[in-house]
């Protein structure tokens, strides 16, 4: 994918966003959690939000599947927009007997369609297993079966690699990649994994209750705003991934104080 | 009709009305934990019976109303003050015992008690087959329409709502269908048992369903099983019927988890003998 870094956001930054906001906020019980954030997907373009642990990454998300209603500022979807979510933990109560081809099901599509959608995300032999005997690696691709059962126009991933090990990770993003480019459709995911996560994505947003950074993965990952946020500056207090020594110690310290009184204001307000 | 000049087939038709109804909510009942939930609502039945007959009412109408009352108060007031199942032990209690204080306050009307707290399906007339029958295909009705739509707000809100349909309103309708069933079953299994018909045979199917759907329909052969079993106990051995019922039902499950267990041990060996 690192050819299409470059290419597809001004390829794509012609067709009419699938979600955009403009100014967007949202607050609970008197706390401000987002404010000005400005967003935007396309067709065809992977956007990754990454931030540190209430940040408002899943708030986000969440205000874009419409679960919840923002409270300031404008969201838009594109009318008849279909959208695939991956949420970021399902557990299935053991009380509930589900097959795999029966959860499929429950979004939409026909059998054949099922058939289909487990043979794409690797796991076609499955669709009789319960879900609750899958492994971690299975059922995330179970999950993402299910997003594709919607013919999403946008695909909506909440940490949906977490719990699998750095390969399954960087294979559960390969995939998603793989059917970007099947499916045209636009992707957003929150990530931990920063590394694997940075690496799949065309356009990285740095989140901090406000969008601190964004732009293409190399140049986020050396920006003073994110490297304040996660540690890679003067302080290291957001040490959230073992980093790898791809950077210029020097670099970071001048501009990363800043972004790092911003954080602090971002925690107290969120 | 004169299968239904009978006392104990009216008694049993009834007992089969309830599990049809009581099998696929009693369902979503175990799934999402709302086992005391149910219990709340069905306690405000002596309510909606005190209500009914101080305003003339009919009882089904009456506690259908007290029972929604009480279903959209809790669910409005939970997670405010206190923990879940301190804000339901609560209201629930609380509604039996204003439910027991408020019959006896009514002049000139004596009521069997224990008819509406254990229920009294051998006095099951004809009007009450219709209220059983026209609550039950209501129930039954409305989760089948709703089916995909619940079980997918059940599994998680937000993946229910980004496939465009609303958990708040889903939940609604259990609500109302939880309402309806309390009406339904007051006569054959009483204020007290009505969950018991609810989670039981829910709880017995889970032990060889396979999917949501097979776990219904199992469900409700149990809930029917259990009452006719249990009609037919109590006819020979002389016990009160709805509790008859119930421990027929009990007894089901202890047997499906009994063979699921076997059965599982079976596939093992057969497993290891084919290797």
């Amino acid at each position: 994918m690192p050819d299409s870094q470059a290419a597809l956001p001004a390829e794509a930054g012609a067709a009419a966003p699938l979600v955009a906001t403009r100014g967007l906020a949202f607050g609970r019980d008197g706390q401000r959690i987002l404010w000005d954030v400005d967003f935007a997907v396309r067709p065809g373009e992977i956007v990754t939000i990454v931030g540190p642990n209430g940040s408002g990454k899943t708030t986000l998300i969440r205000l874009l599947i419409g679960a919840e209603a923002p409270t300031g500022g404008r969201l838009e979807r594109r009318p008849g927009l279909r959208i695939g979510y991956v949420p970021q933990r399902l557990a299935i109560d053991y009380t509930m007997p589900m097959t795999v081809r029966r959860f499929l099901a429950l979004s939409g599509g026909t059998a054949a369609e099922g058939v289909r959608a487990l043979e794409r995300v690797g796991i076609p032999d499955l669709g009789d297993r319960q879900m609750r005997a899958l492994s971690g690696g299975q059922f995330q691709r179970a999950l993402l079966a299910q997003a594709l059962m919607r013919r999403p126009h946008l695909l909506v991933l909440d940490e949906a690699a977490q719990g699998l090990d750095q390969p399954g990770t960087a294979r559960f993003y390969e995939l998603v990649g793989e059917l970007r480019r099947e499916l045209g459709c636009g992707v957003v995911m929150v990530g931990h994994d920063l590394h694997v996560v940075m690496a799949a994505s065309d356009r990285v947003v740095c989140l901090n209750g406000h969008v601190c950074c964004e732009g293409p993965p190399v140049v986020v990952s050396a920006a003073p705003e994110y490297r304040a946020l996660f540690g890679l500056g003067t302080r290291g207090a957001f040490a959230l991934y073992r980093h790898e020594h791809d950077h210029v110690h020097g670099e970071a310290c001048a501009g990363g104080e800043g972004c790092e009184g911003d954080a602090a204001g971002g925690r107290r307000a969120g | 009709m004169t299968l239904l000049d009978s006392f104990i087939w009216r008694a049993a038709f009834a007992g089969v009305g309830v599990a049809l109804a009581a099998g696929p909510l009693g369902c979503f009942v175990v799934w999402r934990r709302m086992a005391y939930f149910g219990d709340a609502t069905a306690h405000a039945a002596l309510l909606g019976v005190a209500l009914a007959l101080a305003t003339e009412l009919p009882v089904a109408a009456g506690v259908t109303l007290a029972a929604l009352a009480m279903a959209l108060t809790v669910s409005a007031a939970t997670g405010r003050t206190y923990a879940m199942d301190t804000m339901l032990g609560v209201a629930s209690h609380a509604a039996l015992a204003t439910g027991l204080v408020s019959v006896s306050f009514l002049v000139g009307v004596r009521i069997d008690l224990t008819a509406y707290l254990f229920g009294d399906i051998l006095a099951v007339g004809r009007g009450d087959l219709l209220v059983i029958y026209g609550g039950a295909v209501a129930i039954t009705a409305l989760i089948a329409w709703r089916w995909d739509a619940l079980l997918l707000s059940t599994l998680n809100a937000d993946l229910a709502t980004a496939s465009g349909v609303d958990p708040g309103r889903e939940r609604l309708a259990l609500t109302l269908a939880l309402a309806v069933l309390v009406a339904v079953a007051l006569k054959v299994v009483g204020v007290l048992l009505i969950t018991a018909m609810l989670i039981i045979p829910a709880a017995a199917a889970r032990a060889v369903a396979r999917t949501p759907e097979g776990m219904a329909v199992l469900a409700i052969a149990v809930g029917a099983v259990a009452a006719l079993a249990g009609l037919a106990a109590s006819w020979h051995l002389d016990t009160p019927t709805g509790p008859s019922i119930v421990v027929v039902a009990a007894a089901l499950l202890v047997i499906a988890n009994a063979g699921a267990v076997l059965a599982g041990a079976l596939t093992r060996r057969a497993g290891r003998a084919g290797r």
